[in-house]
C-alpha cells in the first residue's frame, strides 16, 4: 500500500544543534507509528516537518503526495495536528473550540451537530460542552485537543507527546481512541517518551540525537534482546541487590519492580547467580520475557554508562515518623481539593503519592511544606507545622516542584551558588558541596549555560541538585521525572535510593506506575481522598479479582479508581 | 479567502476579548482613566499663579499696583515687606514670581522718571515663566494707562494689537488636549492590545495549531483586524462621547468625517500591532516595542501636547513618520474648527500611505511556518 | 542571615541582567525616552510662521513689517493678498498666526493716532499660539517705543525690568532633563520590581524561595537592594548625560541629590513590590505598573504644572513620589536647594516607602494561597 507520508534524507539544524540528520522513513495508513527517543532526539522537529510548519534543510517530506515546502496548503487540508500543549484556546468553551476548528477545517455546517456529538461521546466530554478549556483537567484537555484535531476526519493524525503529564487512566482511554481511529484507516504518528506506549505501536521510529536508530515493529526490536532479561526475587533488601547489580559491568540495566529486581544483561553475558548479588538465602534469578524498555535502554546503554553514585553525607540513619498527615483537608471555596488524608512516613522511607491530575497530590505536598495552610487537620513535617514554624525549620527539607522552578536566565553555576547561599552554606563546605553536585549530576559541560536552555533531563538533574545540596532530612519531589526519558529516570532513582539508604525520607508523586514500584509504600489519591495505602505488592493484591488474577500496578490503579467511582455513584 | 473560516476566527477573537479582563482594561478602562486624567488634571492654562509682591515702603502708588496684580485672574498675590523673604520663597517653590516695588518707585513714578519695577520669575517652570512675563506686562500697561487716566493724561500708543483667537476663543487647553487623546486611546487599542494578543497566541502554542489548519495568512490577519477594529471604533466613540458630554469639548466637524478618518488611522495602528507581534512572538517584548514605537511617539511627537515643529530638526523629521501626528492634526481641526478639507485631505492621504505600508509589510512578513 | 540575603541580591542582579528581555527594558526604552523626551518635550516656540495681510501699503506699515521680518522669533513670513488666503493659511496650519494691517494703518500712524492691527491666532494650538502672540507683542512694543521717541511723545512713567532666575534663557532642556532623572528612574525601578515577584510566581520559583529558610523581610531586602542599585545607576547616567551632553548646570549638593534619589527609589520600589505581590502573572504586573506610571507622571508636574490642577487634585498629588522628586531635582540642579527645604520633599517619600514596603512583605505570603 502507498505510504501516507514519505520522509527522504531529511536534515534540520537549529543554530549549532543538529535536530535531524539524514532521516528517511515512511508513514503507512491505518497504523499507529510511534516516534520514540529521549529528550532532544528530534521527535518534535520531525512532527513539525510532517505538519509543514518547518522547512527541512536537506531532503524532502511529502504528505499524501503534497510536498511540505511547495504544497503546504494540501498538507494542512489532509492532516490533523495536536501540538505539545494541545493548541486549545483556554478562554473558549469546549464546544466553542470544536466549532472553531470545524469551521477552519471546512466541515459543512449541517454536519456540525452530528460530528460534535460523535466526538464528544467518543472523548467522554459530553456534559462538559460549556466548560472553558482552561478549566479542564490535563486528561480532558488532551482529549479535547484530539477531538479538535480529528474534526474533519484527517488522513494523517500527528500527535506530539500527547501523554505527557496525563494520568494512567486518561492515557489508557486516549490510547484506545487512537487505536480505534487507526482501524478506520487513519495514519497516526504518536511521539512519546513512554516506552510501554511505544511497545503497543504497530511500528516505531526510534530517534537518538537526530539519527534514526530503528524503524519497524517494536516486537522485532524487543526480540533481539530475548534471553537477556532476568528477575531476582526473594531477597531481603531489594535496594542492595539493585546497587550490586548496577556495579557490575555485565549488567546493562537493573530496575526495582515491586519486591523484585529486573536485570538486563549485556550482550552474550550469562546471568549472575543469586549469591553473587545477595546474601539472602532464598533469593532466585529467573529468566523473563524481554520488553521494549529493555531493548531501548540496552540500545542506548552507552549514554548511561556511568551514573556516579551520590556520595555519602555521613548522616546517621534517622528513625521514627518524620512526616505525618492527620485528617489533612484543604478547601478552595466550595471545592475540596484534599479531603481528610491520613498517612505517615518513616525516616529513610520512600513514599509515593499516585493519582490522576487534580486529585490533590500537589496540594498535599504544598501543605506539608508549609506553602499552604490546611483548612483542617494537621500537617507535621519533622514534628512541626511548617506553616507557622520558624524559617530555620525549613532548613531540614528539600523541595522540587512539579514545574521547573529554577532561574532560567541564570547559569547552572549561578543557580547552584544561589541555593547554596540561601541555605546558608559557606566557605569550604559550600565549595565542596557545589563541586560534588556538579560531579554527581554530570553538569560540568553545561556549567555556564543558562538553566532555561538545558535539555529537560538536565533541568531536572539541576533542580534535584538544588533541592538536596544542603543535606535535607526530608525530600519532597513533585513529579520529578515527568516528561524525561527512561535513562534519566533510572539515574534519578539511583540517587533517590542512595539518599533513602542514608536515612533521608523521600516523598514523591508520579504518573509512572513503574516508578511507583520503586517506592517502599504508596498512597493512591483520588478526588482528594486516599483510596489505597500500602506497599506496591499489597496494593496489587488488594485489586486482585477474578478477571485480573495477576494485576500490574497500572491495572490495580485503574481498578481501584473505577471502584472508587462506583462507590461514589452508589 | 473563505468567509466561513474568517467568520469563525472573528467569533473566536470576539469571545476572547470578552473573556480576557486585560483586553477590557486596555480597551475601555484605560481610555476612560486617561480622559479623566487629562480632562481634570492636565492643563496649561495658568491661573492663580502664586506671586509675591514686595512693597518695601507703603505708598499709594505701591498699593494701587498691588491691587492691580491682585485683580488679575492670573495671579494669587501675597504681599510682603522684605525682598529676602520673597526670594527665599521662590527657592522653596512657594512663589513662581516676585514683583519688587522699590522705595524709590512711587516718587519717581510720579515725576515721570525711570522707576524700575523689578520682576523676578522662576525659570524652573519655563512655560509658566514665559506666560507670566506676558501677564505681568499686561497688568503693568493696564496700570500705567489707569494711572495716566487718573492724572488726566493720555498716553498715545501708536500700534494697538487686537488679538483674535480663532476656533478656541477662551484658549482652553482642555479643548485641545481631549480631541488629541483619541489618538492616544486608539493607539493603545490598535497597536498595544493587538500586539499583545497575537504574541499571546504564539506564547500559548495556539498559533501552532491554527497554522496547521487550511486557514490562510490573509484570513488569520483579517480575523484579528476585524474584532479589534470594532473595539477601537467603540473606544473612539466612547472617548468622543465622554469628551463632549463631560468636558464640553465642541465637535464642530461632522461625525462621519471623524469616523472615516479614525477608521483610516485605526487600520494603520492595527497593522503595526500585528507586525510587532509577528516580529516579537512574546507578550513582554511585543508590549515594550509597542510602547516605545507607538505609544510614546503618539504622546510626544504627535502635537498632542508638544509642538513637533519646535523640536530639533531630527525629531521633527522623525515625527513625520508617526501616523498619530497626522491624526492629531485632523482631530484638533475637526473638533475645534470643523470640516476643513485643506487639513483633512492631505493628512488623510498621509494616514493612508502609512496604513498601506504596514499592511503590505505585515502581509509579507506573516508566514504559516514556525521558522 | 547576611549570607542568605547576599545570595538573593546576587541572584536578583544576575536575573535582571542575564535575561535579554529585561536587559532590553533597562537599556533601550530609557535611552530612547531620554533622547526623545529631552528634545521633544518642549514648550519653546521656535519656527513661528506668520501670515501677513497688508491692506495698507504705506510707509509705516512697511516699517512695522520690516521689524517682524527682522525678528529672530519669526522664522518665516508668508505674504497673502486676500482675506481668503489668510484664512486658508491659518486653516491649513501653514501659519501659526496672522497679522492684518488695515487700509488706513499708515495714515493713522502718521497722524499720531492709535492704529489697530489684527493679530489672528490658531486656537487649536492654544499654548503655542499664546507664546507666539507674546513674541508679536514684544515686536510691536519695540516699534511703539521707537516711534514714541521719534515723535517726542511723553514716555511711559517707569519701566518694567523682568529677570528670570535659575534658568535665565528659559531653556526647556534645563527643566525637562532634571525631571527625567526622576521620571525615567521611576519607570525602570517600577518595572523591575513589579515584574520581580510576579515573574517568580508565574514561573514557580517563588514557591522554591518560600521553602528555603528565607524570611519575608529578607526576601523584601533581597528584592529592594538590586532595584535600588539599578535605579541609582540609571539616575547617575542621566545625571552625567544632563551635564555633559545636554549642558544643564548642577549647582546643588550631590550628597543631597543621592539622598533624595534613595528616598524616592525606596518609595517607588515599595509601590512596585506591592503591585507585584498583588499580581499572579507578569501580564497583570505590567498592566498594573502601566496604571501607576501613566497617572503618576501625568499628575507629577512634569509636563504641566501642578498649580494648574484643581485644588483637590493638588492635594492628591502629595501621595505621588514623582511630584516630590521633581521639586527636588529642579531645586538641586538649578536652585541649590538647601537641606532643610529639601527635607520637606524627602519625608513624604519616606512615608510612602514606610507604608508600601512592609505592606508588600506582608502580601508575599498571603497572596500565595
Amino acid at each position: 500500500m502507498e505510504p501516507l507520508a514519505v520522509i527522504r534524507e531529511v536534515g534540520k539544524r537549529f543554530g549549532d544543534t543538529t535536530a535531524l540528520d539524514h532521516v528517511s522513513a515512511a508513514i503507512p495508513a491505518g497504523q499507529v507509528t510511534g516516534l520514540v527517543g529521549s529528550d532532544g532526539a528530534g521527535k518534535t522537529t520531525l512532527v513539525r516537518l510532517l505538519a509543514g510548519l518547518l522547512v527541512p534543510d536537506g531532503g524532502d517530506v511529502a504528505v499524501c503526495g503534497h510536498d511540505s515546502v511547495t504544497a503546504t496548503a494540501g498538507i494542512h487540508a489532509a492532516i490533523g495536528y495536536m501540538p505539545q500543549r494541545f493548541g486549545l484556546y483556554e478562554d473558549l468553551s469546549v464546544i466553542q473550540n470544536l466549532s472553531l476548528y470545524a469551521d477552519l477545517r471546512g466541515l459543512a455546517p449541517e454536519e456540525h451537530r452530528a460530528t460534535f456529538d460523535r466526538l464528544l461521546g467518543f472523548s467522554g466530554l459530553s456534559g462538559f460542552e460549556s466548560r472553558l478549556a482552561g478549566k479542564l483537567s490535563g486528561g480532558m484537555k488532551q482529549k479535547l485537543g484530539l477531538a479538535c484535531a480529528l474534526i474533519a476526519t484527517p488522513k494523517l493524525l500527528l500527535l506530539d507527546e500527547p501523554s505527557v503529564g496525563v494520568d494512567p487512566v486518561s492515557r489508557r482511554e486516549l490510547w484506545r481512541m487512537v487505536h480505534g481511529l487507526a482501524e478506520t484507516g487513519v495514519g497516526v504518528v504518536w511521539s512519546t517518551a513512554y516506552l510501554d506506549e511505544a511497545e503497543r505501536c504497530h511500528s516505531v521510529l526510534l530517534l537518538d540525537r537526530g539519527k534514526l536508530l530503528y524503524d519497524g515493529d517494536p516486537a522485532v526490536l524487543t526480540g533481539r534482546f530475548a534471553g537477556r532479561s532476568f528477575v531476582v526475587r526473594g531477597m531481603a533488601d531489594k535496594r542492595a541487590v539493585q546497587a550490586a547489580a548496577r556495579a557490575r559491568a555485565d549488567v546493562a540495566d537493573s530496575l526495582i519492580q515491586g519486591a523484585g529486581v529486573r536485570l538486563v544483561m549485556a550482550e552474550k553475558a550469562p546471568p549472575p547467580t543469586a549469591t553473587e548479588l545477595t546474601d539472602s538465602p532464598g533469593a532466585t534469578v529467573e529468566p523473563i520475557p524481554p520488553r521494549f524498555e529493555d531493548a531501548f535502554v540496552a540500545l542506548l546503554e552507552h549514554r548511561n554508562a556511568a551514573i556516579p553514585a551520590l556520595p555519602s553525607w555521613g548522616r546517621h540513619s534517622g528513625s521514627g515518623t518524620v512526616v505525618e498527615a492527620k485528617g489533612l483537608t484543604r478547601r478552595f471555596g466550595d471545592f475540596v481539593a484534599v479531603d481528610k488524608i491520613d498517612f505517615a512516613v518513616a525516616a529513610g522511607e520512600i513514599f509515593g503519592l499516585l493519582g490522576p491530575n487534580g486529585a490533590g497530590k500537589s496540594t498535599t505536598f504544598r501543605m506539608l511544606c508549609g506553602l499552604l495552610p490546611p483548612s483542617g487537620g494537621e500537617a507535621r513535617t519533622a514534628g512541626i507545622d511548617l506553616a507557622t514554624a520558624a524559617p530555620q525549620a525549613r532548613q531540614r527539607l528539600g523541595y522540587m516542584s512539579q514545574k521547573f522552578s529554577l532561574y532560567s536566565d541564570l547559569s547552572v553555576r549561578q543557580n547552584l551558588n544561589f541555593f547554596a547561599g540561601v541555605y546558608g552554606l559557606t566557605g569550604a563546605h559550600r565549595r565542596d558541596t557545589i563541586a560534588r553536585m556538579i560531579a554527581v549530576f554530570g553538569l560540568e559541560h553545561m556549567i555556564d549555560q543558562n538553566a532555561g536552555g538545558l535539555p529537560l533531563g538536565f533541568k531536572q538533574r539541576l533542580a534535584l541538585a538544588a533541592a538536596i545540596m544542603h543535606g535535607p532530612d526530608i525530600l519532597f519531589l513533585d513529579e520529578p521525572t515527568s516528561g524525561v526519558d527512561p535513562l534519566v529516570r533510572r539515574e534519578f532513582w539511583s540517587h533517590i535510593n542512595a539518599m533513602a539508604a542514608e536515612g533521608v525520607s523521600v516523598l514523591v508523586t508520579t504518573h509512572f506506575l513503574d516508578e511507583a514500584e520503586y517506592c517502599d509504600r504508596i498512597g493512591i489519591v483520588y478526588r482528594g481522598r486516599m483510596i489505597a495505602l500500602g506497599a506496591p505488592d499489597a496494593i496489587k493484591t488488594e485489586a486482585r479479582s477474578a478477571t485480573l488474577p495477576d494485576p500490574s500496578l497500572e491495572d490495580a490503579f485503574v481498578a481501584l479508581v473505577e471502584r472508587a467511582d462506583r462507590e461514589e455513584a452508589s | 479567502m473563505n468567509l466561513r473560516r474568517l467568520a469563525a476566527l472573528i467569533r473566536k477573537e470576539t469571545l476572547q476579548i470578552i473573556r480576557d479582563p486585560s483586553s477590557i482594561v486596555i480597551a475601555l478602562v484605560l481610555p476612560v482613566v486617561l480622559l479623566l486624567l487629562f480632562g481634570y488634571g492636565v492643563s496649561l492654562d495658568a491661573k492663580d499663579i502664586r506671586l509675591a509682591v514686595v512693597v518695601e515702603s507703603p505708598t499709594p502708588a505701591g498699593s494701587s499696583l498691588v491691587a492691580a496684580f491682585a485683580d488679575s485672574p492670573f495671579f494669587r498675590v501675597t504681599e510682603l515687606r522684605h525682598r529676602g523673604e520673597a526670594e527665599q520663597g521662590m527657592v522653596a517653590g512657594r512663589f513662581k514670581g516676585v514683583v519688587v516695588v522699590p522705595t524709590a518707585f512711587a516718587e519717581k513714578a510720579g515725576r515721570g522718571d525711570d522707576a524700575p519695577l523689578q520682576v523676578l520669575l522662576d525659570g524652573t517652570d519655563a512655560n509658566t515663566a514665559r506666560l507670566m512675563r506676558g501677564y505681568v506686562e499686561g497688568v503693568w500697561s493696564k496700570w500705567l494707562a489707569h494711572e495716566a487716566g487718573q492724572r488726566g493724561q493720555t498716553v498715545a500708543v501708536p500700534v494697538v494689537a487686537q488679538p483674535r483667537v480663532w476656533f478656541n476663543p477662551q484658549m482652553l487647553s482642555r479643548d485641545v488636549l481631549v480631541p488629541g487623546l483619541i489618538a492616544i486611546n486608539m493607539t493603545l487599542i490598535g497597536t498595544l492590545l493587538t500586539a499583545l494578543v497575537v504574541a499571546r497566541e504564539w506564547e500559548r502554542g495556539t498559533m501552532e495549531a491554527l497554522i496547521a489548519t487550511p486557514v490562510s495568512v490573509a484570513e488569520i490577519l483579517l480575523g484579528k483586524l476585524v474584532p479589534y477594529f470594532v473595539l477601537g471604533m467603540a473606544g473612539m466613540i466612547l472617548s468622543v462621547g465622554l469628551g463632549t458630554a463631560l468636558f464640553q469639548v465642541p465637535l464642530r466637524g461632522s461625525l462621519w468625517v471623524l469616523m472615516a478618518v479614525s477608521a483610516l488611522f485605526l487600520v494603520g495602528a492595527l497593522a503595526m500591532g500585528l507586525l510587532i507581534s509577528t516580529v516579537a512572538k512574546n507578550q513582554f517584548v511585543a508590549g515594550q516595542i509597542a510602547i516605545v514605537s507607538a505609544f510614546l511617539p503618539a504622546f510626544m511627537l504627535s502635537g498632542f501636547v508638544f509642538e513637533p515643529s519646535s523640536a530639533p530638526a531630527w525629531i521633527e523629521m522623525l515625527s513625520r513618520a508617526v501616523a498619530a501626528r497626522y491624526f492629531v492634526t485632523i482631530l484638533q481641526t475637526l473638533f475645534l474648527a470643523g470640516d476643513l478639507w485643506s487639513v483633512i485631505l492631505p493628512n488623510s492621504a498621509a494616514l493612508a500611505v502609512i496604513a498601506a505600508f504596514f499592511l503590505v509589510v505585515t502581509l509579507r512578513r506573516t508566514h504559516k511556518r514556525l521558522d | 542571615m547576611f549570607g542568605r540575603i547576599l545570595a538573593l541580591i546576587i541572584k536578583e542582579m544576575l536575573a535582571v541582567w542575564r535575561d535579554k528581555k529585561s536587559r532590553f527594558v533597562l537599556i533601550v526604552p530609557p535611552l530612547v525616552q531620554l533622547a526623545v523626551f529631552s528634545y521633544a518635550a518642549t514648550y519653546d516656540v521656535t519656527h513661528v510662521t506668520l501670515a501677513v495681510l497688508n491692506e495698507d501699503g504705506g510707509l509705516a506699515g512697511r516699517e512695522l513689517l520690516a521689524r517682524f521680518e527682522g525678528a529672530p522669533t519669526m522664522a518665516h513670513i508668508i505674504h497673502v493678498a486676500t482675506e481668503a488666503q489668510m484664512t486658508q493659511a491659518i486653516d491649513a496650519r501653514d501659519a501659526m498666526l496672522a497679522l492684518r494691517l488695515p487700509q488706513d494703518f499708515s495714515r493713522r500712524i502718521e497722524a499720531g493716532q492709535s492704529a489697530p492691527v489684527q493679530l489672528i491666532l490658531d486656537g487649536r494650538r492654544s499654548n503655542t499660539a499664546q507664546i507666539a502672540m507674546g513674541y508679536a507683542n514684544t515686536i510691536i512694543a519695540g516699534y511703539n517705543q521707537d516711534r514714541a521717541a521719534l515723535q517726542n511723545l511723553p514716555a511711559a512713567p517707569g519701566a518694567l525690568v523682568v529677570r528670570v532666575w535659575f534658568n535665565p534663557n528659559l531653556e526647556s532642556l534645563w527643566v525637562v532633563v532634571p525631571g527625567l532623572v526622576g521620571v525615567l528612574t521611576q519607570v525602570v525601578a517600577l518595572v523591575v520590581t513589579a515584574l520581580s515577584v510576579a515573574r517568580e510566581r508565574e514561573l514557580g520559583t517563588f514557591e522554591q524561595l518560600l521553602v528555603t529558610p528565607l524570611r519575608p523581610w529578607e526576601i523584601l531586602v533581597g528584592k529592594t537592594v538590586p532595584a535600588l542599585v539599578i535605579g541609582l545607576i540609571e539616575g547617575s547616567i542621566i545625571l552625567v548625560a544632563a551635564q555633559l551632553w545636554f549642558g544643564v548646570p548642577f549647582i546643588g549638593s550631590v550628597l543631597l541629590l543621592y539622598g533624595a534619589l534613595v528616598a524616592f527609589l525606596l518609595s517607588i520600589i515599595g509601590v512596585g513590590l506591592f503591585i507585584s505581590a498583588l499580581s499572579s502573572t507578569q501580564q497583570q504586573a505590567i498592566l498594573g505598573a502601566f496604571f501607576v506610571v501613566v497617572p503618576a507622571i501625568t499628575l507629577s508636574g512634569f509636563a504641566t504644572p501642578v498649580e494648574n490642577m484643581p485644588d483637590w487634585l493638588q492635594m492628591a498629588t502629595l501621595a505621588n513620589p514623582i511630584r516630590h522628586i521633581l521639586v527636588l531635582m529642579h531645586g538641586l540642579f538649578l536652585k541649590a536647594l538647601p537641606a532643610e527645604l529639601a527635607w520637606q520633599s524627602i519625608w513624604p517619600m519616606l512615608v510612602i516607602a514606610a507604608v508600601t514596603l512592609p505592606g508588600a512583605a506582608w502580601l508575599f505570603r498571603r497572596r500565595l494561597y
